[in-house]
């Protein structure tokens, strides 16, 4: 297939159109808007035979997907920032019911003050609602992921819905070149979607029946239980990507991490600045690697921890602020899946990024050897990087 | 007349799709509203239930009452995921992947329909999904203990608008919301109560078969939030109806019928007195509220006759 050059939004409304989605219910917001545009266009040209439903919020998008999903149809939907929050209530029960929707998330920060532009706010705040959520780096990885969430969601030993994360604008707005994929590719893939419980007349369920103290205890855990386990599943259809694609994902990417005694980790698009200054620090015979957590959710305990065991100095960043708590939502993680450990690396978080501010190479260098000074006192206080005042 | 009673009951199917061994109160009018409903739609069916006393009743897991499929989410959502079945079904016959054609019914209580859902509501009216919505109205949201909502009439004491030294209880005015589904321009609007079951089931009828978006708002009386003795629900629907309070009508492709008319109403305050959560109303206000009721049905017949 020909390298083509195209922005990450229409990129993952490529992989929606190849996935051959029967139903998008969407609510436009900056800066995720371009892919349900795309789709809505592909759906008015013929291009796409789905239904499109141009729902009157983001509340009311998920709600639509939940009985989309539910009736056994293949459902997408996408949205950013606020909307993600507005779905907030719905998310856990798209994960409850365990309904295979595949959900593009262009990252954006939360009011206030008001910004549509990029930083993981909004991602952190869903954290724990129950769903699968993929980092892509880059607009390959915005095509590819999205073809991969449907895979994993509608695998019969998963149903979970997958939230696939793409930054605002550094990857919902630029064009990069990206290899798509042939419909017989995809459908080698992709199977049909086949919902083992759908609302039918001919078979009658009972969907979101409620439960008293001596059960919920029972449902939540069964859940949790049953998503934790889909990690093997996704490394599985990782590989069976890789297969049709000849790109291979992990749960846990490694960079020049080899024999690195200090490692930088990133998720999302700022792994590939990232990458940059690890160049430069190697150029300077220093012995830097970077981590890229491509699986937020179900967290990849046992990568992470082979990833990190050999380092002296982990440093993390994390584009979201955890007010008057610690570092970063992915900094404290880090460290609570690293506690356990006998052989363990110091980590220092920093926090930068956020509400669309770049961050530069010189940046990340700077953050690696700040971070070995504060690693090595121990030191809690949240730092901020390219920050003023 | 007479006739009518004795064969018309003859003709009704047997079948029940909710099945009795649900939680609901004593005397409960809403759920004999919604066992009419789910007979009258039969089982090519699919249900969409807001959170609320119809749906903790009838699906406390691992039980249900329901022997079509059906779907509960959330409070105000009910609307929306009607619409995503409904897209979904469309859909899925045009790619031959479904075989059945269901009908597309969300319900929910007078909370989740005039208050908290009304957006999705709105929403999915203006969108024209082909769906029907039921509103069982028991004027308050009496599943979380009778807090009033905006369906809540004048002058009714519910725990939130308590009647007190310096209050009569509900302040304002009903919210109109058979004229906000017709200011959606939608073909079906009815009014119905199940008091009146065969009127019931005949415009559930009328309204599935109607393409294109339909509401139904049914009155349910409820005897724990209106503070009247269990044994006569029934009795409440039918003075709520001929005393005009809740007048009966349909309004097809925008024209206005009553389907229930009276020569004379009857008192309002027969309606009234049985009611716990009017007694303490002086008479000077029942009076207001008899005015109000003549008001509103003498604009409702100007419709009708329009």
């Amino acid at each position: 297939m020909a390298m083509v050059g195209m922005e990450g939004s229409l990129a993952m409304a490529e992989a929606a159109r190849l996935a051959n989605v029967d139903v998008v219910a969407a609510y436009p917001i900056t800066p995720q808007t371009h892919i349900v545009e795309r789709l809505a266009e592909m759906v008015a040209n013929g291009e796409l035979n789905a239904s499109y439903i141009p729902v009157e919020s983001e509340h009311s998008a998920m709600s639509a997907c939940l009985g989309s999903s539910a009736a056994g149809a293949r459902t997408f939907t996408a949205t950013a920032g606020q909307g993600l929050e507005l779905m907030h209530e719905v998310l856990y029960v798209a994960s409850g019911l365990r309904l295979p929707i595949v959900m593009g998330v262009a990252n954006r920060a939360l009011s206030c003050p008001l910004s549509v532009w990029g930083d993981h706010s909004d991602v952190m705040a869903v954290r724990d609602t129950g769903w699968i959520q993929v980092f892509a780096e880059n607009g390959q990885q915005a095509f590819d992921l999205t073809l991969c969430a449907f895979r994993i969601a509608e695998d019969p030993k998963v149903l979970f819905p997958v939230m696939v994360h793409i930054d605002g604008f550094h990857l919902s707005h630029v064009v990069e070149p990206l290899y798509l994929m042939e419909q017989e590719q995809v459908n080698s893939f992709l199977p049909p979607f086949s919902y083992p419980f759908p609302l039918d007349p001919d078979t009658p369920v009972t969907m979101g029946a409620f439960t008293v103290p001596i059960l919920y205890s029972e449902a939540r855990k069964s859940m949790e239980t049953a998503l934790r386990s889909t990690r093997v599943i996704i490394n599985h259809i990782f590989a069976d990507f890789a297969r049709v694609s000849g790109r291979q994902y992990s749960a846990v990417e490694q960079y020049r991490s080899d024999d690195a005694d200090t490692l930088l980790l990133t998720m999302g698009s700022y792994s590939q600045i990232a990458m940059d200054a690890v160049d430069q620090l190697r150029d300077r015979g220093e012995k830097v690697g970077l981590i890229r957590l491509r699986l937020w959710r179900p967290f990849p305990f046992d990568e992470l921890r082979q990833a990190v065991e050999n380092c002296q100095t982990l440093v993390v960043l994390d584009r979201c602020v955890s007010p008057a708590g610690p570092p970063g939502p992915v900094c404290s993680e880090v460290k609570a899946a690293l506690y356990s450990q006998k052989k363990r690396p110091n980590v220092a978080g920093f926090i930068g990024g956020l509400g669309g501010r770049d961050l530069t190479p010189a940046e990340f260098v700077q953050m690696v050897e700040r971070g070995r000074v504060i690693a090595a006192e121990g030191g809690e206080e949240i730092e901020m990087i390219g920050v003023r005042g | 007349m007479e006739n009518f009673a004795v064969f018309v009951p003859r003709l009704l199917p047997q079948q029940e799709y909710l099945a009795p061994g649900h939680r609901a109160c004593i005397g409960c009018g809403e759920a004999l509203a919604m066992r009419l409903v789910a007979k009258a739609l039969g089982r090519n069916v699919i249900v969409s239930n807001a959170t609320g006393c119809m749906e903790i009743i009838s699906t406390p897991y691992p039980t249900t009452s329901w022997r079509v499929p059906w779907i509960h989410t959330l409070f105000e959502n009910a609307s929306a995921v009607a619409a995503g079945i409904e897209a979904a079904v469309r859909i899925q016959n045009e790619k031959g992947t479904r075989k059945n054609t269901p009908k597309v019914v969300a319900m929910g209580g007078d909370g989740a329909t005039f208050d908290i859902g009304l957006q999705s509501l709105s929403g999915a009216w203006e969108r024209g999904h082909d769906f029907l919505y039921v509103c069982y109205d028991n004027e308050a949201y009496m599943n979380t203990g009778i807090q009033r909502s905006s369906a809540t009439p004048f002058g009714a004491a519910t725990t939130t608008s308590p009647a007190g030294k310096v209050s009569i209880g509900q302040t304002t005015a009903k919210k109109n919301m058979p004229a906000i589904a017709v200011a959606h321009d939608i073909p079906y609007v009815a009014t119905a109560c199940p008091s009146y079951p065969f009127d019931l089931m005949e415009k559930v009828s009328k309204a599935v078969a109607t393409r294109g978006p339909s509401y139904l708002h049914v009155l349910s009386p409820c005897p724990t939030g209106w503070r009247h003795g269990g044994d006569i629900s029934v009795k409440m629907g039918r003075l709520a109806v001929e005393t005009g309070a809740f007048p009966l009508f349909e309004v097809v492709n925008g024209k206005y019928r009553l389907t229930m008319d009276f020569p004379k109403l009857r008192p309002v305050k027969d309606y009234l007195t049985p009611q716990g959560r009017f007694r303490h109303l002086p008479k000077d206000e029942v009076e207001r509220i008899q005015q109000g009721v003549i008001r509103e049905y003498e604009k409702l017949k100007k419709k009708a006759e329009a």
